[in-house]
């Protein structure tokens, strides 16, 4: 394991599980101060509290530390082989080990002793970025198992894909520990939806949508999943979801793919960069 | 806001509500899925089980391992709905407590009433918070599960909230308790 790299990756495993981020603590404080429901003020309480501790003691904001994500996103004139891939998901796994993160990962079918083995990576590019960048995104599983996809026909109706998304926010309920931050992609194939869905997360989810049509559509739904009722542990008022975020991509002309990731609370992930780079 | 010790009894089981503020002290046990596949296989063959069950309380919780100088690691509860399958033989072995997070299938809730037992709801991703009510931490059975293993917990102020009553009155509606997983 290259040295640089590692220590690069132990910074943002640290970061990722130890320190909730900015954007999404703000969000977390601004719903506290404005929660009217008594034991939704409680739990939004609990959880700003429970942030604290995690970054003052070092200490996992949640003990499930997720299926660990690296996000591997290459700027211009980088180039990326094998060995570096590896290297970084295996500097994931030895920094999961050293900090005391939890080992989560088993054989899907044959399942046996959780290890840390099974870090998943992507590999994605921007223009717009010099050098390298890695994202580490620790993904927990209560919400991850509210995931949905949805291939709709090309003339169904704005109302009809709202629907899906409020259908699918019901059905994950208090389970996938509200107050959510929901990624939505939509177009590509069905695979690329989802992922763009969950690329959706790993963005500033303080800032409205860069395109107006999707920035209205992030809004009324946001306005939508707050008025379910839901709140944080399921308890009730007006604190269902902190953020939507909506990701798109061009699609076939047969069709309309609708992808739905949804994060727990604690959005966990932090991004590096990698300088070592032979560019 | 009431106070709670375990082992638990029908007397103090009686007086919690839906919906009330609790604070749990003494001992729970952890465990997860692959845990209750165990529990209730040992169970079905009449086998000794690692723990006796009969008043305890359940922690579905896979904790993060102790860092050095700290008694436990992060320690919030997982979705409960995954274990209800596994319910009725463990309250017919004597369990009387269940902390988790989420709704329960209405088959659960008819169970809880019948035993006369009670479900609680620990806050959700406060592993870090949790962690600092326990007092120690011991691992009881099925090491190699790593973190789905059975660990005793000593609990001292643990905040719950009653989701479901011994009388069966959930705090969720129906209708969002028999969804998802």
């Amino acid at each position: 394991m290259e040295k640089e790299i590692f220590t690069q990756i132990d910074k943002a495993v640290r970061r990722a599980n130890f320190s909730l981020r900015r954007d999404v603590f703000a969000l977390i404080e601004k719903a506290y101060k404005l929660e009217k429901n008594k034991k939704a003020k409680l739990a939004l309480s609990w959880i700003i509290e429970n942030v604290n501790i995690a970054r003052r003691k070092n200490l996992a904001i949640c003990q499930d530390t997720g299926l660990p994500l690296g996000f591997i996103i290459a700027g211009e004139k980088v180039k990326i082989d094998f060995a570096l891939v590896e290297d970084i998901k295996k500097s994931i796994e030895a920094s999961y080990k050293r900090n005391y993160l939890r080992a989560s990962m088993v054989s899907p079918l044959l399942r046996g002793k959780p290890g840390y083995k099974g870090v998943t990576i992507y590999l994605d590019f921007n223009s717009k970025i010099r050098g390298l960048e890695v994202v580490v995104f620790p993904k927990g599983f209560g919400s991850e198992n509210k995931t949905k996809l949805k291939m709709f026909n090309p003339t169904v109706s704005f109302k009809e894909i709202e629907d899906f998304v409020i259908t699918t926010i019901r059905e994950a309920g208090p389970q996938a520990c509200p107050p959510f931050i929901v990624g939505i992609g939509i177009g590509g194939d069905s695979s690329y939806a989802l992922y763009l869905a969950k690329k959706a997360l790993i963005e500033r989810i303080d800032k409205p949508n860069k395109d107006r049509f999707l920035a209205s559509l992030e809004k009324r739904l946001l306005r939508r999943i707050n008025s379910l009722n839901i709140g944080p542990m399921g308890l009730g008022g007006k604190t269902t979801a902190l953020a939507v975020k909506i990701k798109t991509h061009p699609t076939h002309i047969a069709g309309l793919p609708v992808g739905v990731n949804i994060s727990c609370w604690a959005l966990r992930s932090a991004k590096v960069k990698i300088n070592n780079v032979k560019s | 806001m009431l106070r709670v010790e375990s082992p638990l009894s029908l007397e103090k089981i009686a007086k919690l509500r839906k919906g009330e503020l609790v604070y749990l002290s003494g001992i729970v046990y952890t465990a997860r899925d692959q845990a209750h596949k165990k529990l209730v296989e040992l169970i079905k063959k009449r086998k000794a089980l690692p723990f006796s069950l009969k008043d305890s309380i359940i922690y579905y919780c896979g904790p993060t391992p102790s860092p050095e100088g700290e008694v436990s690691g992060s320690c919030g509860p997982t979705t409960s709905l995954r274990m209800d399958g596994y319910v009725e033989p463990l309250l017919r072995e004597g369990l009387k407590g269940m902390i988790g997070k989420g709704g329960r299938t209405s088959k659960v809730r008819e169970l809880i009433k019948k035993y006369k037992a009670v479900y609680f709801l620990a806050p959700s991703g406060c592993g870090a918070l949790l962690a600092q009510k326990v007092l120690s931490k011991k691992l009881i059975a099925f090491k190699e599960l790593g973190a789905e293993a059975i660990y005793q917990l000593e609990v001292k102020d643990f905040p719950l909230i009653v989701g479901i009553d011994f009388q069966g009155r959930s705090i969720y509606p129906t209708s969002s308790e028999s969804q998802g997983r």
